[in-house]
C-alpha cells in the first residue's frame, strides 16, 4: 500500500512537470538562441492568466487559452524589437537588469489595470472533477492540461527540427558567426523565438489560472522554479528542459510524501545536486558563444 | 557576436531571481505641525492582496479625520509602505521612527513581521498597533508592553469556527487531517487547532506543512486521500487559502473542510463553486448592523467594491488612534499606554463595542463563523459568504474564546 502511494505521487508529479515544462522551455529557448536570461518571463505567464480572464468572460474558456498566447506573443514581438534586441552583445549584467525591471514595472501595470487584490477564476464545468484509474487519482482537469502540453511540446520540437525555421535557430544557437556569413538575419528569428517562448508561457498562465490564485505577483512566483528547470535540464538542451521539469515534479511529490516540510526546497536540492555533479546541467549541450 | 560567460549569468541571474526583495522608501513631506503615523503592510507576497485592502481602509480613515480637523487640531499623515519580509519590516519600522518622524507605528499582517517591529517599538519606547497579526505567540510569550493587537488571535478563530464545527458533529469521535502554513502564524493555529481537537474528542490523523511559497498542492491532496479523514481541516495562511480550495474542488475530494483562517479577499478569489466548509471571521461586509452598513456604502462608493476584513480593521484602528490621542490631547507613548490600559470602550462597527486588555493588550470583540452560500443565492461575485451568529453570544462577556490570564504566557 506504501508503495501504490510513493507510485500515485511520482505519477503526479509527471503530471506536474508539465506545468514547470510550460514556464521553462521558453525561458530556456530564449536564453539558447539569444544568449539573454529574461526575468521578465514571469510577467507574460501572469499577462496570460490576465488576459485570459479578459477573454474568458466574453468568449469562453477555449478562445481564452488559445488568444491569450496570442496575444501575450504579440507583446513578446514588441518586447523583442525594443528592448531585448540592443542586450544581445553587451554585457549580461545589463539585460538581466533591464528584464528585471520590467517585470517589476509589468507587475504593477497589472496593479493598476486590475487591482491588487486576487481575480477569481473557476475551471469550466465540464472538466470538473476526478478520474480515477486503477488505484490513481487524477484530476480531469490537469490530464487535459498534460494533453495540451504535449500537443505544444510536439509542435515545438517539430518546428525546430523538422523546418527550414528550426535548421536556422539550431544553427544560430551553435555558430551565429556562420550563419551569418551565409548571409542569413538571425533577427527575424529571434524575434520569433522570443514571441514563441513568451507565448508558452502565458499559454501556462491561461491554464493555471483556474486552479492557483490570480494576483499581480504571481509572475515573480514562478520564475525562480522556471529558472531552477532550465538549470537542472542544461541550457540549449530541448530534451533537457523537458526531463528537469519531468524530475523537478516527480522529487517534489516525492518528498512532500516523505518529508512535507522540504517540498519547497526539494528542486533546489536538485539544481544543487545536478550542478555539482554536471555543472552543464544534464543535458546541457556545449555552446561555443557561452564557453 | 561577443562571448558571453555563461557562468556570470547565471550566477548573476541566481541572484536576481532570488533576491526580488528590494524596498523603496517613501518620501515624507516635511510638514512640522502634523502628525506623523508610520505604516507597514505586506504589498507584495503571499499576504500582498490583503495589505492592499489595508491601506484602502487606512487612506479612508485618514481622509475622514483630517476632513473633520484631524487631532488635537493637526493632520494626521500616514506613511505606508511595503512591509516586504520580516527583516526589512524592522528596518523600515526603525527608519519611519528615527528618521521620519513617526509618532506612532501601525499596520501588518504577518506575524513574523509583527514581531520584528514589536521587537523595535520596544527598544524605542514607541507605541505600535499590530492590526492584522493573529498568531497567539505576539500576545502570549512576546508580549510587550508597547504594544496593542487588534486583530483576533487564532485561538479565537479556531474557536469561533470551532464552536460550528461542533454543532455540524464534526469533531467528535472523527478523524481529523490537517493541512498548516510553514511559518510562525500557521504553526501558531495548528498548536491552537490541535489542542481544540484533543478537548473536543477528535483525532489528528495527519498534520503536514506547506511552505508559504507553494502554489500546487496536489501532492497534499492525495495523502488526504489516502488518509480518507472525516474531516480536512486547513492551518493555511494568505492566497495558500485560494491555492488550496480552487485544487480541492479540482480533485473533487468528497470530504468535508473547515479552516481557521480565511480573509474575505482570499475567498472572493476562490471563484464561484470552489469554496466550500466552515471557517471564522473578524468582520464581514453585509453585516447587519447600520453602523457598519454605512462604512460599507462609503468605502464601495469610493473604491468601487466592498470593503474586506482587511480595510474594516485598519478604518476602525486609525479611528480609535485618533479617539485616543484627541481624549488624552497628547500623542505621547506612555499617555497613551496608560489610557488604553483603563479598558476604555471602543465603537467597531459591531452590535458590541470592545476593549484593550489590559494584562495582554488584545482587543476583545466579537467574532463570526461562515459557511459558503449554496450555489445560486449569491447576489453578486462578493456575495457567497453566509455570516453566522456572533460569537461569543451577546449573554456571554466577550473574554470567553481568548486565552485566560492564566494560560496566556504573557508577562509585560
Amino acid at each position: 500500500m506504501q508503495l501504490m502511494f510513493l507510485l500515485e505521487q511520482v505519477v503526479n508529479g509527471l503530471v506536474l512537470g508539465g506545468y514547470y515544462l510550460l514556464i521553462a522551455l521558453g525561458l530556456s529557448l530564449i536564453f539558447s538562441v539569444g544568449g539573454v536570461v529574461n526575468l521578465a518571463h514571469g510577467a507574460f505567464y501572469a499577462l496570460g492568466a490576465y488576459i485570459s480572464l479578459e477573454i474568458g468572460k466574453r468568449l469562453g474558456f477555449v478562445s481564452a487559452v488559445a488568444l491569450s498566447p496570442v496575444v501575450v506573443g504579440m507583446l513578446g514581438v514588441l518586447f523583442e524589437r525594443f528592448l531585448l534586441r540592443r542586450f544581445y552583445t553587451a554585457d549580461p549584467i545589463l539585460s538581466l537588469l533591464v528584464t528585471f525591471g520590467l517585470a517589476m514595472v509589468a507587475e504593477q501595470v497589472i496593479r493598476i489595470v486590475w487591482g491588487a487584490a486576487p481575480l477569481p477564476a473557476s475551471i469550466p464545468q465540464e472538466l470538473k472533477g476526478a478520474i480515477i484509474i486503477g488505484d490513481f487519482l487524477f484530476s480531469r482537469y490537469r490530464l487535459t492540461l498534460l494533453a495540451i502540453v504535449i500537443v505544444v511540446l510536439a509542435a515545438i520540437w517539430l518546428l525546430l527540427h523538422k523546418t527550414s525555421f528550426g535548421s536556422v535557430v539550431r544553427a544560430g544557437i551553435q555558430r551565429p558567426d556562420m550563419v551569418a556569413a551565409l548571409g542569413i538575419r538571425l533577427q527575424p528569428y529571434m524575434t520569433t523565438i522570443v514571441a514563441l517562448g513568451v507565448g508558452t508561457a502565458a499559454l501556462g498562465g491561461a491554464l493555471f489560472a483556474p486552479i492557483t490564485i490570480v494576483h499581480p505577483a504571481m509572475g515573480a512566483e514562478i520564475i525562480t522554479a522556471a529558472f531552477v528547470v532550465v538549470v537542472i535540464g542544461g541550457l540549449g538542451s530541448f530534451w533537457g528542459v523537458v526531463l528537469a521539469a519531468i524530475l523537478v515534479g516527480v522529487v517534489r511529490g516525492v518528498t512532500i510524501h516523505f518529508l512535507p516540510p522540504a517540498g519547497e526546497a526539494s528542486m533546489y536540492v536538485l539544481m544543487i545536486l545536478v550542478l555539482l555533479l554536471r555543472p552543464r546541467g544534464l543535458l546541457g549541450e556545449r555552446i561555443e558563444k557561452f564557453e | 557576436m561577443t562571448r558571453i560567460d555563461r557562468r556570470q549569468v547565471l550566477k548573476t541571474g541566481a541572484a536576481f531571481a532570488g533576491g526580488s526583495a528590494l524596498g523603496f522608501p517613501a518620501i515624507g513631506r516635511a510638514q512640522a505641525n502634523v502628525i506623523k503615523i508610520g505604516h507597514l503592510t505586506p504589498l507584495t507576497g503571499f499576504l500582498g492582496a490583503l495589505g492592499a485592502y489595508a491601506q484602502l481602509g487606512l487612506k479612508m480613515a485618514e481622509e475622514e479625520i483630517n476632513k473633520a480637523g484631524g487631532v488635537l487640531g493637526r493632520p494626521l499623515e500616514v506613511m505606508s509602505e511595503d512591509s516586504v519580509n520580516p527583516a526589512t519590516a524592522s528596518t523600515k519600522a526603525q527608519r519611519m521612527l528615527e528618521q521620519n518622524g513617526a509618532t506612532v507605528l501601525l499596520g501588518e499582517i504577518n506575524s513574523a513581521s509583527a514581531k520584528t517591529i514589536m521587537q523595535v517599538a520596544a527598544r524605542n519606547k514607541r507605541l505600535f498597533m499590530s492590526i492584522g497579526a493573529r498568531s497567539d505567540v505576539l500576545r502570549g510569550k512576546d508580549c510587550n508592553r508597547y504594544t496593542f493587537h487588534v486583530d483576533i488571535p487564532v485561538t479565537v478563530m479556531v474557536n469561533a469556527a470551532g464552536q460550528a464545527l461542533l454543532r455540524e458533529g464534526l469533531v467528535k469521535g472523527k478523524r481529523i487531517f490537517s493541512i498548516t502554513s510553514d511559518y510562525l502564524f500557521g504553526h501558531d493555529l495548528a498548536k491552537a487547532a490541535k489542542n481544540f481537537y484533543a478537548a473536543n474528542g477528535g483525532t489528528q490523523v495527519g498534520d503536514e506543512l506547506v511552505a508559504t511559497d507553494a502554489t500546487d498542492f496536489s501532492p497534499y491532496l492525495l495523502k488526504v486521500r489516502q488518509a480518507k479523514p472525516d474531516l480536512v481541516s486547513t492551518n493555511l495562511g494568505g492566497n495558500q487559502v485560494t491555492n488550496f480550495v480552487k485544487q480541492y474542488a479540482e480533485f473533487g475530494l468528497p470530504f468535508p473542510i473547515a479552516g481557521f483562517n480565511l480573509n474575505t479577499a482570499d475567498a472572493w478569489a476562490a471563484g464561484e463553486g470552489n469554496l466550500s466548509g466552515i471557517w471564522p471571521t473578524v468582520w464581514h461586509h453585509d453585516l447587519d448592523i447600520p453602523a457598519s452598513k454605512t462604512f460599507v456604502a462609503d468605502f464601495t462608493k469610493k473604491y468601487g467594491k466592498p470593503p474586506e476584513n482587511h480595510a474594516w480593521i485598519e478604518y476602525v484602528t486609525l479611528k480609535i488612534m485618533a479617539q485616543a490621542m484627541a481624549e488624552t490631547k497628547s500623542t505621547d507613548t506612555d499617555t497613551l499606554i496608560a489610557y488604553f490600559e483603563k479598558e476604555p470602550q471602543f465603537d467597531l462597527l459591531k452590535a458590541r463595542k470592545g476593549y484593550f486588555r489590559s494584562w495582554d493588550h488584545q482587543l476583545m470583540q466579537e467574532a463570526y463563523p461562515f459557511t459558503v452560500k449554496p450555489k445560486g443565492q449569491a447576489k453578486d461575485q462578493w456575495d457567497f459568504l453566509k455570516l453566522g451568529a456572533a460569537v461569543p453570544a451577546a449573554d456571554q462577556p466577550l473574554e470567553v474564546l481568548a486565552p485566560t490570564k492564566e494560560q496566556s504566557e504573557c508577562k509585560m
